[in-house]
């Protein structure tokens, strides 16, 4: 495992936005992480690069050996962009808009590699040729607004990969763009994470994106784990009521229902004021009295599940 | 590239020839008589007619306006046979002088009051904005906003009267301002300048503070900021490369502007401190309904407002790629 991460719980003052998940990723394999808007997922990948300056960060991030929670802001530093690296949904707003993305991949590169400018817009050059731009080193010198959306996170993904990282975490890195600029997009970071055995974190909230990339899938509801699966066990032998929602809800899910868009009634929780017990009781159909009492364990060996039902057939 | 630049010279010819017209129409139609001053409190209504005469102020306003126009280009002879060269913008009733010979002398203290200020409001402005946007909400974020707040609403003048109150007659750290050209003596020229930079500079910070706190804040929470500390950058890198560098965009304008309407002379500041500047031209001159002199003042604003204006925006090319004229 190049990535351990141990019942990790974020508070930004008495808000706790995750509660105690783990999930580890190996070389070469994916993991995806999915839930909805506000379910910790997007938090949880942020706390692995130290990037929350006023969270309370508990529980155990391993890297590659090095324990991250409670490491110096510099050893942090140092990882980030060299060993750790990350692309963002949206790729308009998360370039410089002011320096050239030739200037804004060769950044990191210098400043990790101590190399010269020279040579680090060598690199910038080679990068955005790898990730598929035309005329690499023409672009290198244009900014990011005279880039489409798949170019840009094109070249967010050159500025991620600059350093030859171990790990890459993929924030929702589609969801800004069209969808056949997502397949491009998924295609690049698979032919890259097979070429260099690169661990990928992806985010989403988009069941297929996972299902077409991910070795394992950890499903987030409530900033605690609802399920955690190789990824076929997910798709095929569903045990979780919220992880069955949102399979159901997703439009190819379509063609079962007659029609008809099934969406998962109610809205997901506040982490202001959590509801008691599992978090999904709410809006669960298939809940009981105990669900809203008591916190569901999450039990299993290979399939984690964190429901009152587990052992009951669904 | 060219041909925009030919557009806004034209436009800036435009807005001057307007300004121009309006204060030359202000003051025609005010109700006090070039002649008479002129010619002085003994005179006949004969002798005063006579005078009018020869000043022209008999012919209608356009014929005036227009002569005084031409003037500008091309020079033109005034009453009683005076000669005015290129750039005529008449001469003062009150001393007999060519406005721009009166501009011109004054033009140094007006500029060196500018600069000086200037140069300590960005200083001190940004720097407090800065800070106080990477510290925002803590005691230091919140002491130095309530100061700058209460310095923005200090009016200039009793600014100005504190600073010669404490530096000149309590303490008698610094002289009291006597304008000395940097070419003569630079140490004088500074010592006697600072209380005016302060005065001027304590406005200034202030807002450029409030300005660039609010800029800053806004800047620092863009993703590409979060996607420079993803790279790993220096907290100070940052900061200053990704953060200040966004930020001060806007603060450019405001400058352009700011500096251009302080060349042309700081009236207050000027006259609290005696400087003889541009703005205390103007401040004579209106005391003394001396209608070239506001003029010439007045045009000489404009010109230095407009013409900033048009350097802004040049700059902004330079500093913001997003930014093409065509």
């Amino acid at each position: 495992m190049i990535l351990q991460v141990q019942d990790l719980s974020v508070s930004f003052g008495d808000i706790q936005v995750v509660d105690g998940v783990s999930f580890g990723v190996q070389r070469g394999r994916t993991l995806g992480i999915v839930g909805e808007s506000g379910s910790g997922k997007s938090v949880s990948s942020l706390a692995v690069l130290g990037l929350h300056r006023d969270a309370a960060v508990t529980g155990s991030i391993v890297f590659d050996g090095e324990e991250l929670v409670g490491a110096p802001a510099e050893q942090l530093r140092r990882l980030r962009g060299s060993r750790m690296a990350m692309i963002f949904q949206d790729p308009l707003s998360s370039l410089h808009p002011f320096y050239t993305v030739g200037e804004q991949i060769a950044e990191a590169y210098r400043l990790h590699r101590r190399t010269s400018r020279k040579v680090a817009r060598e690199r910038a050059v080679e990068m955005l040729a790898e990730v598929g731009i035309p005329e690499p080193r023409r672009r290198a010198g244009e900014h990011q607004h005279r880039f489409s959306g798949g170019m840009r996170q094109r070249v967010m993904i050159a500025m991620a990969l600059a350093c030859e990282p171990d790990l890459l975490i993929a924030d929702e890195p589609t969801t800004a763009l069209d969808v056949t600029v997502q397949a491009q997009i998924l295609e690049l970071i698979a032919r890259i994470q097979a070429e260099r055995g690169l661990a990928v974190i992806m985010i989403t909230h988009d069941l297929g994106v996972v299902a077409r990339i991910a070795d394992e899938v950890l499903v987030m509801y409530g900033g605690r784990t609802a399920e955690h699966a190789r990824s076929r066990a997910v798709f095929k032998d569903t045990r979780h009521p919220y992880t069955r929602g949102l399979l159901d809800s997703a439009p190819g899910a379509v063609q079962e229902t007659g029609g008809r868009l099934r969406a998962i009634p109610g809205s997901p929780p506040s982490p202001l004021e959590p509801p008691s017990g599992c978090r999904f009781h709410p809006r669960c159909p298939s809940a009981m009295e105990v669900c809203a009492a008591e916190r569901p364990a999450l039990l299993g060996a290979d399939h984690k599940v964190a429901c009152h039902l587990e052992g009951v057939t669904l | 590239m060219t041909l925009y630049l030919l557009r806004r010279l034209g436009a800036v010819a435009a807005i001057l020839l307007v300004i121009c017209a309006v204060t030359f129409v202000i003051f025609y139609v005010v109700p006090s008589d070039p002649a008479v001053q002129a010619c002085g409190k003994t005179c006949t209504p004969e002798r005063v007619a006579e005078v009018r005469a020869q000043m022209g102020l008999d012919r209608p306003v356009w014929e005036q306006f227009g002569a005084y126009v031409v003037g500008i280009f091309a020079g033109r002879t005034l009453a009683a046979g005076v000669e005015c060269g290129f750039p005529c913008l008449g001469f003062s009733y009150q001393n007999s002088l060519p406005v721009w010979d009166l501009l011109i002398d004054r033009l140094g203290t007006s500029v060196s009051l500018a600069i000086g200020a200037a140069a300590l409001w960005l200083v001190i402005g940004l720097s407090v904005g800065v800070i106080s946007a990477l510290r925002r909400g803590s005691a230091l974020d919140r002491t130095l906003m309530v100061t700058t707040l209460t310095s923005a609403s200090l009016p200039v003048y009793f600014v100005a009267m504190l600073l010669l109150l404490f530096a000149v007659r309590v303490t008698g750290l610094l002289p009291y301002p006597a304008y000395v050209e940097l070419t003569e003596d630079p140490v004088a020229w500074a010592s006697n300048l600072i209380l005016p930079w302060v005065t001027l500079a304590a406005l200034y910070a202030a807002m450029y503070a409030r300005l660039s706190r609010a800029q800053m804040i806004e800047t620092m929470a863009e993703p590409y900021i979060r996607t420079a500390r993803a790279k790993g950058l220096h907290e100070r890198t940052v900061v200053t490369k990704h953060g200040m560098r966004a930020a001060v965009t806007p603060i450019v304008t405001i400058f352009g502007m700011d500096l251009g309407g302080l060349l042309a002379g700081a009236m207050i500041t000027e006259t609290v401190f005696g400087l003889p500047g541009i703005g205390r031209l103007a401040y004579d001159g209106i005391v003394k309904a001396d209608q070239p002199v506001i003029l010439g003042t007045t045009l000489l604003a404009a010109f230095f407002i407009v013409l900033a204006n048009l350097l802004v925006d040049l700059v902004y090319a330079v500093i913001d790629p997003r930014v093409r004229y065509s």
